[in-house]
């Protein structure tokens, strides 16, 4: 890890996705070009070489996705980038990642849609995309940076769940958080924590590719290192065989969610500002979240007990953290730039104990600190009120 | 030789799932003596397929396999030979896999000349969804989404493949195995991007639709209607309209891929220093 050292400097969103897949270990990339994601192929293309890495630009998002996946087989970590239309086309393979329990990284900056949309104007309408994307039941590991140096420290965790649950994780980011330039200090390497695959501990002829450890995953032999196992996106039993038994069918999908949803408190993050003693939180994410935390910093100086809940992982929602809100404050806000995805989720928490209200935009405009604060200063009257 | 060829097959998987009289598993035993012949070590010997009845084949052989996507086989075995390319890539797609869904993956592979073994089973149909017409169902055939007859013109997969930029493209057909399978070795032996087609039979999704009889009868149709890269040149257009040309039809010369790689790797490592 002698490859990373430590240094501040002015870096960019995308940027900083790069320079933290690197430190995490990441040495193949496979990416189609869209705006507003393509700094992260470009500046890939350049670094990784100089690291003994590899970079190809594939024909399509699909083909881009299915490289990763071979290239993570074959035992290199993997990390593809793009943005909304790219990202949709992915998500077949994203569900094969999931179904064979591929390891690698799926950055997506976000644009305006549908369709080709504003390609270069911000929105946060991917939320229901990242989790619910591919077809079928399975779960999914998105993290939301807000700010530049998050999204360094963010794309190694990205890369470190990956590899621990041997699940495709989805870095969703936006174009603000995707172009700004902020100040960066990155940490020494001896500093950052790098996770790898859990290798077998068997001989060959031993080995279940598809049998869990106690933690739920099962350890992942690369192809070419002596363990010759089959990988399929068919139901497999614990060899890799396909089969259509009901039963086996059942207890891969429950164990695929069951590796995730065990470990919530190793997979959930969130940031609380001012929530101590909070009536009224706003719940944002990604490059809203800057937004409402000046809101918030207003309300307490205009004397409204105002706070701010981010999460920073998105899915697995943090159902018990909104929740445990919900039982001691009077009203939540949730500001996103779209018609409410993730507010839903929040409603789902809450199950009616508080009021939700949401701050939209869809316009490829950033949602600002004013609309927040007027937001929370509305529902406090109406709270004196009422 | 059934020794041999059963020594590489997961037993444990048996019976196959391909219908009697089927063309499969005579490609799939042609591969797996071409890499006996080859002496590949099975740990680093790598087949991936795509979806289809013939892209189970993977899953019987004892290598490392991966039954990927429909149609992106190619793709996935580009990340696996790019970021480990001491292993030996063999890729095994269906005529629609190959051509259709995955034709610009196809052709991209090609075109960057990456050293992979793809071997097409053209059966001029889509056998596993059951019998709707591919890019290889020839004019006038039928097909379950083609009652009336195909009117699509077909592709000819090796003038693709040698328009897209392959370097070793070659021809055989299931009545001709050990055909198949010299040719098998010698695209293995190619350094970039080989394309093996063979022709093979699906008498439940194609032949019996197009009244050509049973698996047996198909192998015949094929014996009678090959005729080799030699023989072919001795006749004329309308001689070789109904005729299948098989053997080695192309081989070229073009930088690979990876090894390319190699040498970016070793500059910007020279640059970082
Ligand atoms: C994205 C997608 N579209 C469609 C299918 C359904 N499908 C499965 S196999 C197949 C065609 C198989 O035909 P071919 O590739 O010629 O192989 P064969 O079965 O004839 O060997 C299709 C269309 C699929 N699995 N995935
Ligand atoms: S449907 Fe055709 S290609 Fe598929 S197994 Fe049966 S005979 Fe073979």
């Amino acid at each position: 890890m002698s490859d990373v050292v430590e240094m501040a400097r002015l870096m960019q969103g995308n940027e900083a996705v790069v320079e933290g897949a690197l430190a995490a270990g990441v040495r193949f990339f496979a990416g189609y070009p869209i705006t507003p994601s393509t700094e992260i192929a470009e500046l890939m293309a350049e670094r990784l070489p100089g690291l003994g890495g590899k970079f190809i630009q594939m024909e399509d998002e699909i083909a881009s996705m299915a490289a990763v996946i071979g290239a993570s087989l074959a035992g290199v970590k993997a990390l593809t980038a793009t943005s909304g239309p790219g990202f949709s086309l992915k998500q077949e393979n994203i569900g094969y990642a999931a179904m064979a329990e591929i390891p690698c990284v799926i950055v997506n900056v976000q644009r305006w849609g549908p369709s080709t949309g504003i390609p270069t104007a911000p929105a946060q309408g991917d939320v229901m995309q990242a989790r619910w994307g591919t077809h079928g039941d399975h779960p999914v590991i998105v993290l939301c940076p807000a700010s530049v140096r998050e999204a360094y420290m963010l794309a190694i965790r990205a890369v470190n769940l990956s590899e621990k649950y041997r699940v495709p994780v989805i870095l969703l980011m936006d174009e603000v958080i995707g172009h700004m330039r902020e100040r960066v200090v990155q940490p020494h390497a001896e500093e950052v924590e790098v996770i790898e695959r859990k290798k077998p501990a068997v001989e060959p002829k031993d080995y279940y590719p598809y049998r869990p450890g106690d933690d739920g995953v099962p350890p992942m032999a690369n192809f070419g290192d002596g363990y010759r196992y089959h990988v399929t996106g068919l139901v497999h039993d614990e060899k890799g065989n396909p089969t259509t038994d009901p039963q086996v069918a059942e207890s891969l999908i429950l164990r695929l969610h069951r590796k995730i949803y065990d470990h919530l408190d190793d997979v959930i993050t969130v940031e609380g500002y001012q929530l101590e003693d909070a009536e009224i939180v706003v719940v944002a994410y990604g490059a809203v979240a800057r937004s409402a935390k000046r809101a918030v910093k207003d309300a307490r100086a205009a004397g409204i007990k105002a706070g701010l809940f981010r999460p920073v992982t998105i899915w697995p929602f943090p159902e018990k953290e909104v929740a445990e809100l919900a039982g001691r404050v009077r009203h939540i806000i949730v500001a996103e730039m779209n018609l409410g995805q993730l507010k839903g989720e929040v409603e789902r928490a809450v199950q009616g104990r508080v009021r939700v209200t949401g701050v939209n935009r869809l316009n490829g405009e950033l949602i600002t600190f004013d609309e927040i604060l007027s937001a929370i200063k509305e529902v406090t009257t109406d709270a004196q009120s009422g | 030789m059934l020794s041999q060829v059963e020594s590489h097959l997961r037993s444990d998987r048996f019976p196959h799932i391909w219908c009697p009289g089927c063309g499969n598993g005579i490609v799939l035993s042609a591969l797996v003596r071409a890499i006996e012949e080859l002496g590949y070590d099975p740990d680093k010997t790598v087949v991936v397929s795509g979806i289809g009845c013939s892209s189970r084949a993977a899953g019987y052989l004892d290598f490392n396999t991966l039954h990927t996507t429909h149609g992106r086989a190619l793709a996935f075995a580009t990340g696996i030979k790019l970021a480990r390319p001491e292993l030996d890539v063999f890729v095994l797609m269906g005529d629609g896999d190959a051509t259709a869904i995955g034709g610009n993956h196809f052709i991209h592979a090609a075109r960057r000349n990456i050293d992979l073994t793809a071997i097409i089973f053209n059966n001029s149909i889509y056998g596993m969804t059951g019998g709707q017409y591919s890019p290889l169902t020839p004019p006038d055939k039928r097909a379950t989404t083609a009652p009336y007859g195909n009117i699509e013109r077909s592709f000819d997969i090796a003038e693709l493949a040698k328009g897209a930029g392959a370097t070793y493209v070659a021809r055989a057909t299931t009545y001709h195995a050990t055909m198949l399978e010299k040719l098998i070795v010698a695209g293995a032996r190619n350094k970039g991007f080989s394309v093996i087609e063979a022709i093979t039979a699906c008498p439940v999704g194609y032949g019996r639709r197009n009244k050509m009889g049973n698996g047996l009868q198909m192998l015949l149709w094929q014996k009678e209607h090959a005729v080799t890269v030699k023989q072919a040149e001795k006749m004329s257009p309308e001689e070789l309209q109904d005729k299948i040309i098989i053997g080695e039809l192309y081989r070229g010369e073009a930088p690979e891929y990876t090894a390319m790689y190699e040498e970016i790797i070793a500059r910007a490592k020279g640059k970082n220093r």
